[in-house]
Protein backbone atom coordinates (compact mmCIF):
# COMPACT_ATOMS: atom_id res chain seq x y z
CA UNK A 1 0.00 0.00 0.00
CA UNK A 2 1.39 3.36 -0.30
CA UNK A 3 2.36 5.78 2.24
CA UNK A 4 -0.12 8.87 3.87
CA UNK A 5 2.36 11.13 2.10
CA UNK A 6 2.37 9.73 -1.32
CA UNK A 7 -2.14 9.56 -1.26
CA UNK A 8 -2.01 13.47 0.00
CA UNK A 9 0.31 13.73 -2.73
CA UNK A 10 -1.85 12.70 -5.80
CA UNK A 11 -5.07 13.84 -3.93
CA UNK A 12 -5.92 16.54 -5.82
CA UNK A 13 -4.66 14.66 -9.04
CA UNK A 14 -7.15 11.61 -8.10
CA UNK A 15 -10.28 15.00 -7.72
CA UNK A 16 -9.33 16.14 -10.87
CA UNK A 17 -10.03 12.86 -12.68
CA UNK A 18 -5.94 12.74 -13.78
CA UNK A 19 -4.47 9.60 -12.63
CA UNK A 20 -3.99 6.95 -14.47
CA UNK A 21 -6.14 3.68 -13.58
CA UNK A 22 -3.19 2.02 -11.72
CA UNK A 23 -2.40 5.46 -9.14
CA UNK A 24 -6.47 6.17 -9.09
CA UNK A 25 -6.73 2.46 -7.58
CA UNK A 26 -3.29 2.33 -5.70
CA UNK A 27 -5.01 6.13 -4.01
CA UNK A 28 -8.22 4.15 -3.40
CA UNK A 29 -6.87 1.15 -1.27
CA UNK A 30 -5.27 3.82 0.93
CA UNK A 31 -8.04 6.04 1.56
CA UNK A 32 -10.55 2.45 2.18
CA UNK A 33 -8.00 1.99 5.19
CA UNK A 34 -6.97 5.77 6.50
CA UNK A 35 -9.25 7.65 8.05
CA UNK A 36 -6.59 10.93 8.22
CA UNK A 37 -6.56 10.59 4.98
CA UNK A 38 -10.03 10.60 4.17
CA UNK A 39 -10.12 14.01 6.14
CA UNK A 40 -7.45 14.98 3.85
CA UNK A 41 -9.87 14.44 0.63
CA UNK A 42 -12.70 15.76 2.11
CA UNK A 43 -10.42 19.08 2.86
CA UNK A 44 -9.10 19.13 -0.57
CA UNK A 45 -12.68 18.77 -2.15
CA UNK A 46 -13.76 21.71 0.41
CA UNK A 47 -10.94 23.91 -0.81
CA UNK A 48 -11.53 23.24 -4.44
CA UNK A 49 -15.30 24.35 -3.87
CA UNK A 50 -13.84 27.30 -2.19
CA UNK A 51 -11.52 28.17 -4.47
CA UNK A 52 -14.29 27.97 -7.85
CA UNK A 53 -16.85 30.42 -5.67
CA UNK A 54 -15.11 32.45 -3.36
CA UNK A 55 -13.17 35.24 -5.62
CA UNK A 56 -15.51 36.22 -9.02
CA UNK A 57 -14.77 39.98 -8.83
CA UNK A 58 -17.76 42.22 -9.91
CA UNK A 59 -16.92 44.50 -12.62
CA UNK A 60 -17.92 47.97 -11.54
CA UNK A 61 -20.41 50.22 -13.46
CA UNK A 62 -17.28 53.14 -13.33
CA UNK A 63 -14.77 50.71 -15.37
CA UNK A 64 -17.05 48.94 -17.85
CA UNK A 65 -17.94 52.83 -18.79
CA UNK A 66 -14.33 52.95 -19.27
CA UNK A 67 -14.18 49.90 -21.27
CA UNK A 68 -16.65 50.15 -23.40
CA UNK A 69 -15.48 54.01 -24.15
CA UNK A 70 -12.48 51.79 -25.46
CA UNK A 71 -14.31 49.88 -27.58
CA UNK A 72 -16.42 52.53 -29.18
CA UNK A 73 -13.26 54.15 -29.84
CA UNK A 74 -11.57 51.46 -31.59
CA UNK A 75 -10.46 51.99 -35.18
CA UNK A 76 -10.42 51.86 -38.02
CA UNK B 1 -17.29 55.98 -59.44
CA UNK B 2 -15.65 52.71 -58.72
CA UNK B 3 -13.09 54.27 -55.96
CA UNK B 4 -16.12 55.86 -54.27
CA UNK B 5 -17.53 52.20 -54.49
CA UNK B 6 -14.88 50.43 -52.85
CA UNK B 7 -14.09 52.97 -50.47
CA UNK B 8 -17.64 52.73 -49.19
CA UNK B 9 -17.17 49.05 -48.97
CA UNK B 10 -14.08 49.20 -47.51
CA UNK B 11 -15.11 51.78 -44.74
CA UNK B 12 -18.36 49.21 -44.70
CA UNK B 13 -15.80 46.34 -43.63
CA UNK B 14 -13.99 48.36 -41.04
CA UNK B 15 -17.28 48.58 -39.10
CA UNK B 16 -18.46 45.52 -39.06
CA UNK B 17 -15.03 44.28 -37.70
CA UNK B 18 -15.32 46.58 -35.19
CA UNK B 19 -18.86 45.82 -34.28
CA UNK B 20 -18.35 42.28 -34.54
CA UNK B 21 -15.07 42.57 -31.64
CA UNK B 22 -17.16 45.17 -29.40
CA UNK B 23 -19.74 42.46 -29.75
CA UNK B 24 -17.46 39.55 -28.47
CA UNK B 25 -15.60 41.64 -26.11
CA UNK B 26 -18.23 43.80 -24.45
CA UNK B 27 -20.11 40.01 -23.21
CA UNK B 28 -16.90 39.17 -22.06
CA UNK B 29 -15.80 42.00 -19.97
CA UNK B 30 -17.09 40.94 -16.69
CA UNK B 31 -15.86 37.12 -17.10
CA UNK B 32 -12.50 39.19 -17.96
CA UNK B 33 -12.06 41.67 -15.18
CA UNK B 34 -12.75 39.13 -12.91
CA UNK B 35 -9.78 37.02 -13.98
CA UNK B 36 -7.62 39.86 -14.61
CA UNK B 37 -8.32 41.26 -10.49
CA UNK B 38 -7.18 37.67 -9.32
CA UNK B 39 -4.14 37.82 -12.00
CA UNK B 40 -2.79 41.86 -10.90
CA UNK B 41 -5.35 42.83 -8.33
CA UNK B 42 -5.40 46.37 -8.59
CA UNK B 43 -3.59 46.69 -12.46
CA UNK B 44 -6.52 44.50 -13.51
CA UNK B 45 -8.74 47.74 -15.54
CA UNK B 46 -5.07 48.54 -16.89
CA UNK B 47 -4.50 45.03 -18.29
CA UNK B 48 -8.07 44.76 -19.64
CA UNK B 49 -7.44 47.83 -21.71
CA UNK B 50 -4.42 46.25 -23.09
CA UNK B 51 -6.08 43.06 -23.72
CA UNK B 52 -8.64 44.77 -25.71
CA UNK B 53 -6.22 46.79 -28.23
CA UNK B 54 -4.12 43.78 -28.73
CA UNK B 55 -7.10 41.61 -29.29
CA UNK B 56 -8.72 44.13 -31.66
CA UNK B 57 -5.32 44.40 -33.70
CA UNK B 58 -5.60 40.75 -33.69
CA UNK B 59 -9.14 39.93 -34.17
CA UNK B 60 -8.34 38.80 -37.89
CA UNK B 61 -6.41 35.72 -36.62
CA UNK B 62 -9.57 34.67 -35.17
CA UNK B 63 -11.15 32.12 -37.39
CA UNK B 64 -13.61 30.96 -35.64
CA UNK B 65 -16.05 32.22 -33.19
CA UNK B 66 -17.04 30.24 -30.46
CA UNK B 67 -13.16 30.13 -29.69
CA UNK B 68 -13.58 33.66 -29.03
CA UNK B 69 -13.58 33.89 -25.36
CA UNK B 70 -10.93 31.36 -24.69
CA UNK B 71 -8.76 33.48 -27.26
CA UNK B 72 -9.57 36.48 -25.32
CA UNK B 73 -8.91 34.98 -22.23
CA UNK B 74 -5.44 33.82 -23.64
CA UNK B 75 -4.65 37.60 -24.67
CA UNK B 76 -5.71 38.76 -21.25
CA UNK B 77 -3.23 36.18 -19.41
CA UNK B 78 -0.07 37.56 -21.39
CA UNK B 79 -0.98 40.96 -20.76
CA UNK B 80 -1.17 40.48 -17.01
CA UNK B 81 1.79 38.69 -17.42
CA UNK B 82 3.54 41.74 -19.45
CA UNK B 83 2.60 43.87 -16.07
CA UNK B 84 3.57 41.33 -13.75
CA UNK B 85 7.14 41.32 -15.32
CA UNK B 86 7.50 45.29 -15.49
CA UNK B 87 6.52 45.51 -11.47
CA UNK B 88 8.66 42.36 -10.32
CA UNK B 89 10.92 43.34 -8.19
CA UNK B 90 13.17 40.01 -7.98
CA UNK B 91 12.49 36.34 -7.75
CA UNK B 92 10.41 35.18 -4.76
CA UNK B 93 12.67 32.21 -3.59
CA UNK B 94 10.78 29.46 -2.32
CA UNK B 95 11.81 26.28 0.06
CA UNK B 96 10.05 23.77 -1.96
CA UNK B 97 10.94 21.14 0.31
CA UNK B 98 9.03 23.04 3.01
CA UNK B 99 5.85 23.36 1.01
CA UNK B 100 5.50 20.07 -0.51
CA UNK B 101 5.89 18.61 3.28
CA UNK B 102 2.93 20.95 4.18
CA UNK B 103 -0.59 19.56 4.76
CA UNK B 104 -2.58 22.73 5.39
CA UNK B 105 -5.43 20.53 6.38
CA UNK B 106 -3.11 18.76 9.61
CA UNK B 107 -1.61 22.32 10.01
CA UNK B 108 -5.43 23.73 11.34
CA UNK B 109 -5.98 20.38 13.06
CA UNK B 110 -2.61 20.19 15.22
CA UNK B 111 -2.73 24.70 15.31
CA UNK B 112 -6.90 24.10 16.64
CA UNK B 113 -7.10 28.07 16.05
CA UNK B 114 -11.01 27.99 16.57
CA UNK B 115 -10.85 25.60 20.10
CA UNK B 116 -14.80 26.10 20.03
CA UNK B 117 -15.65 24.96 16.55
CA UNK B 118 -17.33 21.62 15.64
CA UNK B 119 -16.07 22.16 11.89
CA UNK B 120 -12.56 23.51 12.36
CA UNK B 121 -11.53 23.02 8.16
CA UNK B 122 -14.70 24.71 7.16
CA UNK B 123 -14.52 27.90 9.99
CA UNK B 124 -10.99 28.34 8.91
CA UNK B 125 -11.92 28.55 5.21
CA UNK B 126 -14.90 31.01 6.19
CA UNK B 127 -12.86 32.97 7.72
CA UNK B 128 -11.16 34.35 4.01
CA UNK B 129 -13.46 37.01 2.28
CA UNK B 130 -12.78 38.00 -1.81
CA UNK B 131 -10.48 40.40 -0.44
CA UNK B 132 -8.64 37.90 1.77
CA UNK B 133 -8.62 34.84 -1.25
CA UNK B 134 -7.04 37.76 -3.52
CA UNK B 135 -4.03 39.27 -1.25
CA UNK B 136 -3.41 35.64 -0.90
CA UNK B 137 -3.30 34.24 -4.71
CA UNK B 138 -1.26 38.03 -5.16
CA UNK B 139 1.91 36.51 -3.15
CA UNK B 140 1.71 33.44 -5.00
CA UNK B 141 5.04 33.96 -8.23
CA UNK B 142 2.86 34.11 -11.01
CA UNK B 143 4.36 31.27 -12.78
CA UNK B 144 2.01 29.37 -10.22
CA UNK B 145 -0.27 31.78 -9.90
CA UNK B 146 -1.54 31.87 -13.62
CA UNK B 147 -2.53 28.17 -14.22
CA UNK B 148 -4.46 27.99 -10.54
CA UNK B 149 -6.74 30.92 -11.30
CA UNK B 150 -7.16 29.39 -14.75
CA UNK B 151 -7.98 26.10 -13.65
CA UNK B 152 -9.60 26.20 -10.51
CA UNK B 153 -11.79 29.70 -10.39
CA UNK B 154 -11.94 29.79 -13.92
CA UNK B 155 -12.78 25.81 -15.24
CA UNK B 156 -10.45 25.92 -17.89
CA UNK B 157 -8.53 22.61 -18.97
CA UNK B 158 -5.31 21.96 -17.67
CA UNK B 159 -4.94 21.14 -22.08
CA UNK B 160 -6.29 24.43 -22.70
CA UNK B 161 -4.22 26.23 -20.08
CA UNK B 162 -1.14 24.91 -21.84
CA UNK B 163 -2.25 26.45 -25.19
CA UNK B 164 -2.80 29.37 -23.95
CA UNK B 165 0.83 29.40 -22.23
CA UNK B 166 2.38 27.72 -25.41
CA UNK B 167 4.27 25.39 -22.53
CA UNK B 168 3.75 21.31 -22.88
CA UNK B 169 0.80 19.89 -20.46
CA UNK B 170 3.10 18.15 -17.91
CA UNK B 171 4.66 22.08 -17.38
CA UNK B 172 0.71 22.86 -16.24
CA UNK B 173 0.29 19.64 -13.99
CA UNK B 174 3.53 20.60 -12.34
CA UNK B 175 2.73 24.33 -11.75
CA UNK B 176 -0.52 23.59 -10.58
CA UNK B 177 0.92 21.14 -8.23
CA UNK B 178 2.76 23.60 -6.44
CA UNK B 179 0.80 25.92 -7.12
CA UNK B 180 -1.57 24.30 -4.80
CA UNK B 181 0.64 23.66 -2.18
CA UNK B 182 2.01 27.34 -2.39
CA UNK B 183 -1.14 28.91 -1.75
CA UNK B 184 -2.49 26.25 1.15
CA UNK B 185 0.85 27.86 2.84
CA UNK B 186 0.31 31.67 2.19
CA UNK B 187 -3.35 31.07 3.28
CA UNK B 188 -2.11 29.88 6.42
CA UNK B 189 0.88 32.43 6.78
CA UNK B 190 -1.61 35.39 5.44
CA UNK B 191 -3.88 33.98 8.00
CA UNK B 192 -1.79 34.67 11.23
CA UNK B 193 -0.23 37.75 9.63
CA UNK B 194 -3.44 39.47 9.16
CA UNK B 195 -5.16 38.60 12.34
CA UNK B 196 -8.01 36.29 10.77
CA UNK B 197 -7.46 33.73 13.51
CA UNK B 198 -7.49 36.40 16.30
CA UNK B 199 -11.63 35.51 16.98
CA UNK B 200 -10.62 32.33 17.00
CA UNK B 201 -11.39 31.65 21.17
CA UNK B 202 -15.18 32.19 20.26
Amino acid sequence: MISCSEAVRQLWEYLDGALDATDRALVEEHLGLCRRCCGELEFAEELRRFLATSAHEDLPDEVMRRLNQTLEELGP
Amino acid sequence: MVGLRVGVTLESSRTDRRESFSNLARDQLPRLYSIARRLVGADAEDALQDCLLKAFQRFDQLNEPAAGPAWLTSILVNCCRDRGRAKARRPVEIDFDEVEALSLYRKIAYEDPFPYSDSLHLDFLGEFGPEDVRAVLLRLPELYRVPLVLVYMDGFLAREVAGMLDVPLGTVLARLHRGRKLFEKQMWDYAEQSGLLAGGAR
